[in-house]
């Protein structure tokens, strides 16, 4: 991780990084006093300070940040509220969005695989996000951050708030989901990577993750595209990247003792006002109830000659 | 107010869902403007002056937009925007890649796979895979919006005839280089693509009986699908799964053999136009939304099927 070896080196270097950003703050603290965030300058700063020794040598430490949305579980039938406000949440089951799943795991194993050192799970939304938060560190993830609201996040939102905890982790390694379930939107990650300036590589089924670059497969209408992208990078997953795993009891157990650090938009200097209006939510058009048939025969005579969609 | 569309195409021709996109632009209304970025792509760029409704055809031939790299060609497109009320392009793996990046750029928000459009910022859109509908409003100054491909009729391919005009912008991010594309050579035709898929679930019992699947796919030139239950179970490789997870698919005629209907499973397939369910449990919930169904073991009724055909 760190060579130790040399050690005045070392001191000098991280002196350089404490410097830089010790500006950095005096310019944050001027903004956090004519905004009234003083609480949230704070929090930056005994982060900036905790993160310099890892800001070091960069390449040799692979830090990779990844996403748990809480989303309506995937087996979950939704209703949609009769008064079109939305889909009822309540007493439903929630999860880790599937996407976020696949992040998780390709993260995992990346650390498994000697070729990342740390992985941290940022989840965004209302408190019982570290539900979603927990079971990712009993996946494996190292350490968690969620940034607590209880606005309506639109992706837009959300990558903001990904863009400034990028800002503080400084991960080699964005790895999120390529849509999230609930709001089918797929637009976090590349939104994240615009705001960021970072390379992305979208809908990936195939990671090969070097030292300053990432090769990624990616799943494009009709085959598979590869590129390589500069790092840092932003990748988001497809269904064939990896299949994930189940948390084990003892990881479940250990989980609960990882760090998860809290903090809100405001904190962060982000505004998630949404952008878009829903006005109404309602179930789509009903399938009319079809018919029985007795008998294959029957079935293809059907196909062929009422439904006309065999020849 | 004008409306720019980012075309896809191939440096050739123009791809079909291209057309469904100037079809929506059509409905909210102003001069239609098509971007072609690529490389040696004039051959598109005439035939997007063909393409009815287009006013106006922009080039950017560069070898920096030759792959579509999302970095370069949002950039490209954010340098364009001023001009414009509305950017649109189709919801494709391509338009899904650059398009959240031309959003958060112009600081707006993007909305996602519309399916109607109600007003100049209105729109619908499905959410939870299609288990609802969405009517949405934005107040951004532009709109960012995909469009779901099956959502409009295409407009015709010739009988316009816009101007073409060479865009000399050349936006080059330099963070991503494009290295090969293996686009697959299928015996069957892609489940997004196909108009008849059959699927199989977990009455399959094991990956090796999916070969009775693949004998009636042939002879209905179909694509084979499916169940999350099938992928979970091992049976199948994963990108054949069809469901919220999985693809989601809407072809004329969706056969579903051994598949209960899990409701995750339902939600890829429910918008097929003929739904035929195949599956020993009368009670099955597949029968719920299939136009045509058969209480039947799938090893006798399969065969049979395939030799009917």
């Amino acid at each position: 991780m760190i060579d130790t070896d040399n050690c005045e080196q070392l001191g000098a270097e991280i002196l350089e990084i404490v410097l830089e950003e010790v500006n950095d703050l005096k310019t944050r603290l001027i903004k956090a006093r004519q905004n009234g965030r003083i609480r949230g300058f704070l929090r930056r700063a005994i982060f900036a300070i905790r993160v310099a020794p890892f800001q070091l040598k960069q390449r040799d430490f692979m830090k990779i940040l990844v996403t748990a949305k809480r989303v309506v579980d995937y087996n979950v039938s939704i209703r949609v509220l009769s008064d079109q406000t939305g889909v009822d949440l309540n007493n439903v089951k929630m999860s880790v969005n599937p996407f976020d799943e696949i992040a998780i795991e390709e993260a995992v194993r990346l650390k498994e695989a000697g070729k990342a050192e740390e992985v941290i799970v940022l989840s965004v939304g209302a408190t019982n996000c570290q539900e979603q938060i927990r079971t990712a560190l009993a996946l494996g993830a190292d350490r968690g951050i969620l940034v607590e609201t209880d606005e309506d996040m639109q992706p837009l939102g959300i990558a903001k708030v990904m863009k400034a905890i990028v800002d503080i982790e400084q991960p080699r390694l964005i790895i999120t989901g390529k849509q999230a379930i609930d709001g089918d939107n797929s637009q976090t990650g590349q939104m994240l990577a615009a705001l960021a300036g970072l390379a992305q590589a979208t809908f990936a089924s195939e990671i090969d993750l070097g030292d300053d670059s990432a090769t990624v497969t990616r799943e494009i209408d009709g085959g598979l595209e590869t590129i390589t992208v500069s790092l840092p990078a932003v990748v988001t997953t497809d269904l064939r990247l990896n299949e994930p795993r189940y948390a084990s009891l003892p990881n479940i157990m250990k989980a609960k003792k990882k760090q998860v650090d809290v903090y809100t938009p405001a904190d962060l200097g982000v505004d998630v006002t949404p952008r878009v209006k829903t006005l109404k939510v309602e179930p789509p058009a009903e399938r009319k109830a079809g018919i029985k048939v007795e008998s294959v025969e029957e079935l293809v005579d059907k196909l062929r000659n009422e439904a006309k969609v065999i020849s | 107010m004008s409306i720019l569309v980012v075309a896809e195409h191939d440096n050739q021709t123009v791809k079909l869902p291209t057309r469904v996109v100037i079809a929506a632009a059509q409905q909210i209304g102003g001069d239609i403007h098509v971007l072609i970025a690529g490389e040696g792509c004039s051959a598109a760029a005439d035939a997007a002056a063909n393409i009815v409704g287009v006013d106006t055809v922009l080039v950017a031939d560069n070898p920096v937009y030759g792959h579509a790299l999302a970095e370069n060609l949002a950039e490209l497109i954010v340098e364009l925007a001023a001009e414009y009320s509305h950017i649109m392009t189709a919801t494709t793996t391509s338009g899904k890649n650059f398009m959240p990046r031309v959003a958060a750029l112009l600081d707006v928000a993007q909305i996602s796979d519309i399916m109607t459009v109600q007003s100049a910022d209105t729109f619908q859109r499905p959410i939870y895979a299609g288990n609802a509908i969405a009517t949405v409003q934005s107040d951004d100054r532009v709109k960012v919006l995909t469009v779901r491909g099956t959502a409009f009729d295409p407009v015709e391919e010739t009988g316009g005839s816009a101007t073409v005009q060479a865009i000399d912008v050349v936006t080059d991010a330099a963070v991503s280089s494009w290295l090969r594309e293996d686009v697959v050579a299928l015996e069957r035709p892609e489940l997004t693509a196909a108009s008849i898929i059959i699927s199989g679930g977990r009455g399959m019992q094991n990956g090796e009986n999916f070969a009775l699947l693949e004998s009636v796919a042939d002879k209905l030139g179909a694509a084979i699908g499916a169940s999350r239950a099938a992928v979970d179970a091992g049976f199948v490789a994963n990108d054949m799964q069809v469901g919220q997870t999985g693809k989601i698919v809407a072809p004329d005629l969706y056969i579903a053999v051994g598949i209960s209907g899990a409701i995750q499973h339902l939600a890829g397939m429910k918008d097929s136009k003929v739904i035929v369910a195949i599956n020993k449990d009368e009670d099955a919930p597949i029968f719920q939304v299939a136009d045509y169904g058969l209480v039947a073991d799938l090893f006798d009724a399969v065969p049979e099927l395939d030799s009917l055909l």
